[in-house]
């Protein structure tokens, strides 16, 4: 009631024109700007992308462009909506928008048809909708509000994560459920929100190490070192520097970490030794006995001088190996068609006809446009449709042809200055609700754009997910436009808040 | 608010992870675009489908402007293995009316080709019909990877001229190294005029370049075709042959085994042109090709062997008026100078025979009457002459080669097809080598002096040197191709070339061969209403019977034709050699056979002497 009547005065007050002035003067038009220019230059790529030699007009809604440019219409008009609606809206609505949003997705499961294996869109007469994609500021908005929610810090106690993270992984199950694995990645992304806001940063560098560990173990199998893998044997040695460096960072005295470095470093030349004169120790062999008096040495180090901390060190190395060993296990009993989607992701097979199609035409497309590109309209490779989904998902292809070296650096920069300025905006905010949301938009920017471009020039697995802005389609297009032009609110009130 | 300024320093974190991402793509994408090059082969060759037009081969034509070779569309079913994608091969080879055995046996054949590429448009089967021809380009859009070349296959409206005309056949490894033109698959001229020809019969080749999208199907030309090349057409030929006189003359050698070659004297045009046995052009056409080729090589008459250019062929008494005319030019006889002949030259123990005639006699009777005496006497008087100019018998005899040389002997005249004989006239050398310097004369080699022994010529050079007598001294190269679209023939072919012996001297060897006619030997030739002068030839060889040659030509006054026939072992020249050249004679110059000689036309085109030249037919 309380919140009704100050709704009810709030659309008085903004009926006066001076009202409406301050908001449009304190509304970011830096972040507008770049929203313009990123819708603009993906309706162009679009018609680029569907432009048949038996061409259309590009206002025809039977093409793709023509449906986008109504797209674009309808969410201008939304987001000049959002604009209008009071700031605080969002913030008192957010959990009942975010369970709304649950149901969404959950009916989406059982009533959306199955379009390619996934079951995700819901159609309505001429128009289907993913709400796995306007799930995105929902969550955005739940997330901002726990963090923002009275003498709420994510370290204070287990049950803070645990709620974070149930608001975080309940979508991601939803849309899961409904094969969209892609779209149910994304929303990982918002651990960065959760490091923003406290959580430790080993986090992220586990799953650093986590990946880089996966990568380089299943990349370089072929040749053998010491009597395993190269990779395995790389990965080995990388554990053996990282314990040295944990070491030398966290104990306060250098000692541990001299003696652990001696001692890997006459093992490691007695082993090359050894192995010259072809008396061959295994390498798992050496590797785990090596180690492993290592890690004892610091055991005893640790009783010593009680440098507790020295077990972070300790488990961070008993963990890599571990996943280590995981990781060979999971992909040897992979399928095989899995096994080879993972290598051509990695570019390990190249395998033009099948699974790495996609990658093949696209990286052709990209890297045939040279420089300055093969001009608007001139590219061959999307024009004859070798390069599949390329108004969607592939839709940075269009531009590597068709404007070259000069238009993929500039998209790239320009998805790069509108990241910063989002991040800028986050910490202006005033409110924890609008940092928190703002870094959640970030995240999700961050995502979709190293995750799509990344595939695109392949340097990432093959996930399905659109180019914010440059993609055709109306969820991908509403969904940003929800993310941003609530974040462009929150700003422009931000002083009102102040003032209040 | 509470705001933690240590967390807040995050945003460096962030801000700097995702900068380091975009500098890395950055990097990546200035690799893929700027540093790489080979993407933009790649994408030109997902869209670009260059194909190749192939040009109009140039006709042919005979001196009437009767049409001889034309062209015939065929169709080659061509594929690009990297483009071909799953489709229904029982129902491609059903459209084909091919076996899918056959299917597997023609792919494989195609990967073991040593011009294999994935990437390149590849022959997968030859000369389609038209009619499944038609089939095809119905269903091909169901094939991706599959396309139809068009191409030029040859056409003969005469079964005639098969050795003059050649043919054509798909280029080999070697012709592909010899000349950039050709591409696997494409077609060259192979014996013949085809062959010598060739550069300019096949014209230019032209290209098109076709936009041709993901799914193989072909969506236009590149920029409306102005990259495209128009191919050029070959140039249409002329040549001198008369092919009903060609087909007349082959009529005649059925059943023969020989040549008959006639020249338009004043030219140097080959009217006809007959090696015997021949074949029908028509048999190296199309997908019969191969197998027909096969049994042509393998035929025991080896048809595929010109018989007029390429024979060689001892040329008997039809070289004798070369003789009289060295003995003349030399001042050894003159038109009085008559030796003894007692049923052949005698001198010592050494004795070459001759029939019955008037003794002694000078050298027109001699030509007349072909007397083997008169030769040897004149050839000893040249060669042996101790106090003659020469000095000694090696000195005499290389001036009597470089006659026979001048004459167009010894060596191949230069005619405009491929291939060539040069038959063989020995020199002096030659002699010493087997004898010893010295350790021979006139007698020991005697049998040259007759056109037998060690001299052999072919058809056409025996033929030529009736041209230079109908001439009276001279003779232009003799050539098949009279003219060529929009070209001059070569300037050989336009010349006269002079043999080393005064013109005056031609007239009494030319009245001597008008005498053979009237009352010598070449009396069968004597027709009514034209003059026609001869010379027979019956050469000893070591395969058998004689071979019976004749050389004619007619009118007497201004020839219009030169004719050389030669059987192989047919007997006299009288019995094969005369009828067959006058009959050719004749029909060329009236244009048919009067009805009093229609038994001898009769004789000939039924008569068969292949069965005394011992080669077993398999």
């Amino acid at each position: 009631m309380e919140f009704g009547s100050s709704y009810m005065l709030n659309r008085k007050q903004r009926c006066t024109p001076e009202e409406g002035e301050s908001l449009f003067r304190h509304i970011d038009w830096f972040t507008v700007i770049l929203y313009l220019l990123l819708v603009t230059a993906g309706v162009i790529s679009i018609y680029a992308a569907s432009y048949d030699f038996d061409n259309a007009s590009i206002f025809s809604f039977n093409e793709f462009s023509g449906k986008q440019i109504r797209w674009i219409g309808l969410s201008l008009l939304l987001g000049l909506v959002l604009l209008i609606i009071d700031g605080r809206m969002y913030e008192t609505y957010a959990y009942p928008i975010y369970l709304g949003m649950l149901v969404l997705l959950t009916v989406t499961i059982f009533v959306a048809p199955d379009i390619k294996g996934s079951r995700s869109w819901l159609v309505f007469g001429p128009m289907s909708l993913q709400p796995a994609e306007f799930a995105k500021f929902a969550t955005a908005l739940a997330l901002a509000k726990l963090f923002s929610s009275y003498n709420f810090t994510l370290n204070s106690s287990a049950r803070n994560y645990l709620k974070a993270l149930l608001i975080i992984f309940i979508p991601i199950i939803l849309i899961l459920a409904q094969k969209e694995t892609g779209s149910a990645l994304a929303y990982l992304s918002l651990f960065f929100v959760l490091y923003r806001e406290g959580m430790s940063g080993l986090v992220l560098f586990a799953a650093f190490v986590a990946v880089v560990i996966f990568v380089v173990a299943i990349k370089y199998t072929s040749t053998l070192i010491l009597g395993i893998p190269s990779g395995e044997f790389t990965v080995m040695c990388m554990v053996m520097i990282l314990m040295v460096v944990m070491l030398a960072f966290y104990v306060r005295r250098l000692e541990p970490a001299r003696n652990v470095l001696l001692w890997f470093a006459a093992t490691g030349i007695i082993e090359a030794i050894l192995s010259n004169w072809n008396l061959h120790v295994n390498g798992y062999v050496y590797f785990l006995s090596v180690i492993g008096v290592a890690i004892i040495y610091c055991l005893f180090e640790m009783l010593r001088i009680k440098a507790r901390r020295l077990m972070v060190t300790l488990l961070t190395v008993v963990l890599s190996i571990g996943f280590l060993f995981s990781v060979n296990l999971v992909f040897s009993n992979m399928m095989p068609h899995q096994q080879k989607r993972i290598k051509v992701a990695l570019s390990i097979e190249d395998d033009p006809r099948d699974a790495g199609y996609n990658v093949n035409q696209s990286k052709i497309a990209i890297g045939s446009g040279g420089a300055v590109g093969k001009g608007f309209l001139k590219g061959t490779q999307t024009k004859l449709k070798y390069v599949p989904e390329q108004h969607t998902d592939f839709i940075f292809c269009t531009i590597g042809e068709e404007e070259g070296f000069l238009g993929t650096c500039a998209v790239v920069l320009l998805f790069l200055i509108l990241i910063l300025r989002i991040i800028t905006l986050a910490e202006r905010q005033p409110t924890v609700f609008g940092r928190v949301y703002a870094y959640c938009v970030a995240s999700y920017l961050i995502f979709h754009f190293c995750i799509n471009i990344g595939m695109v020039i392949g340097l990432c697995p093959v996930i399905g997910i659109p180019l914010p802005f440059f993609s055709y389609g109306g969820s991908s297009l509403w969904g940003f436009t929800f993310l941003l032009f609530i974040l462009l609110r929150i700003d422009a009130s931000r002083r009102s808040r102040h003032t209040m | 608010m509470r705001k933690d300024y240590n967390l807040e320093k995050r945003k460096y974190v962030i801000g700097g992870f995702i900068a380091i991402i975009a500098v890395i793509y950055v990097c990546r994408l200035f690799g893929l675009q700027i540093q790489d090059d080979k993407y933009k082969d790649y994408a030109d060759n997902n869209a670009f489908l260059r194909k190749t037009v192939y040009p109009s081969r140039g006709m042919i034509y005979d001196r009437n402007d009767s049409l001889v070779v034309y062209n015939q569309p065929a169709y080659d079913v061509m594929m690009i293995p990297r483009d071909v994608h799953d489709f229904d091969t029982i129902d491609f080879c059903r459209t084909l009316s091919i076996t899918p055995e056959e299917f597997d046996a023609r792919i494989s054949a195609m990967k073991n080709s040593a011009s294999y590429s994935s990437y390149t448009p590849q022959t997968l089967i030859t000369h389609l019909s038209a009619k499944d021809y038609g089939k095809l380009q119905e269903k091909l859009y169901r094939y991706p990877g599959f396309f139809i070349q068009k191409r030029i296959l040859r056409e003969y409206a005469y079964d005639a001229a098969a050795n003059v005309l050649g043919n054509i056949r798909e280029v080999s490894e070697s012709d592909i190294k010899r000349d950039d033109y050709y591409k696997a698959g494409d077609y060259c001229g192979d014996l013949g005029i085809e062959k010598s020809f060739d550069k300019f019969l096949r014209g230019i080749k032209g290209n098109e370049i076709l936009i041709r999208d993901a799914r193989g199907r072909i969506r236009g030309r590149f920029e409306d075709g102005a990259r495209d090349i128009a191919p050029v057409s070959g140039k249409d030929l002329k040549l001198s042959l008369d092919i009903k006189l060609q087909e007349y003359a082959e009529s005649l050698m059925v059943n023969k085994i020989g040549a008959v070659v006639a020249i338009e004297p004043a030219t140097g045009e080959i009217l006809a042109m007959v090696s015997s046995p021949t074949y029908s052009p028509k048999l190296l056409v199309g997908r019969e090709r191969g197998k027909n080729y096969r049994e042509l090589v393998n035929d025991h008459y080896k048809p595929l062997f010109d018989r007029a250019l390429m024979g060689a062929y001892p040329p008997g008494s039809t070289f004798k008026p070369s003789q009289g005319l060295i003995f003349l030019e030399e001042g050894i006889v003159n038109l009085s100078t008559a030796y003894p002949c007692y049923h052949g030259f005698i001198n010592g123990r050494l004795r070459v025979g001759c029939h019955g005639h008037g003794s002694p006699i000078p050298l027109k009777p001699a030509l007349q009457t072909s007397c083997n005496a008169y030769f040897c006497w004149g050839f000893k008087a040249m060669i042996d002459n101790k106090r003659s100019k020469y000095g000694n018998s090696a000195n005499a005899f290389e001036v009597w080669k470089k006659h026979l040389v001048s004459l167009g002997y010894g060596y191949p005249l230069g005619v405009d097809l491929p291939a060539e004989g040069r038959g063989f006239i020995p020199n002096a050398k030659f002699y010493n080598k087997i004898y010893g310097e010295n350790h021979w004369s006139a007698n020991t080699i005697i049998s040259v002096a007759i056109g037998q022994g060690e001299i052999l010529a072919t058809p056409l050079q025996i033929a030529n040197l009736c041209a230079t007598v109908a001439n009276r001294g001279w003779f232009i190269t003799p050539h098949v191709v009279k003219e060529i679209q929009d070209t001059v023939i070569d300037e050989q072919y336009r010349t006269q070339r002079h043999p080393t012996i005064s013109a005056e001297h031609f007239n009494d060897i030319a009245e001597g061969m008008r005498m053979a006619v009237t009352g010598g030997t070449c009396r069968l030739a004597n027709l009514p209403d034209i003059e026609v002068c001869g010379k027979t030839g019956t050469a000893q060889n070591p395969h058998g019977k004689d071979h019976s040659a004749f050389i004619g030509f007619a009118p007497y006054q201004n020839p219009r034709i030169a004719v050389c026939v030669y059987v192989e072992n047919a007997g006299f020249g009288a019995t094969y050699g005369v009828p067959i050249g006058s009959l050719v004679i004749e029909k060329y110059l009236k244009g048919y056979i009067s009805p009093e000689r229609k038994y001898l036309e009769e004789r000939m085109l039924n008569s068969n002497t292949i069965i005394y030249s011992g080669v077993k037919k398999h």
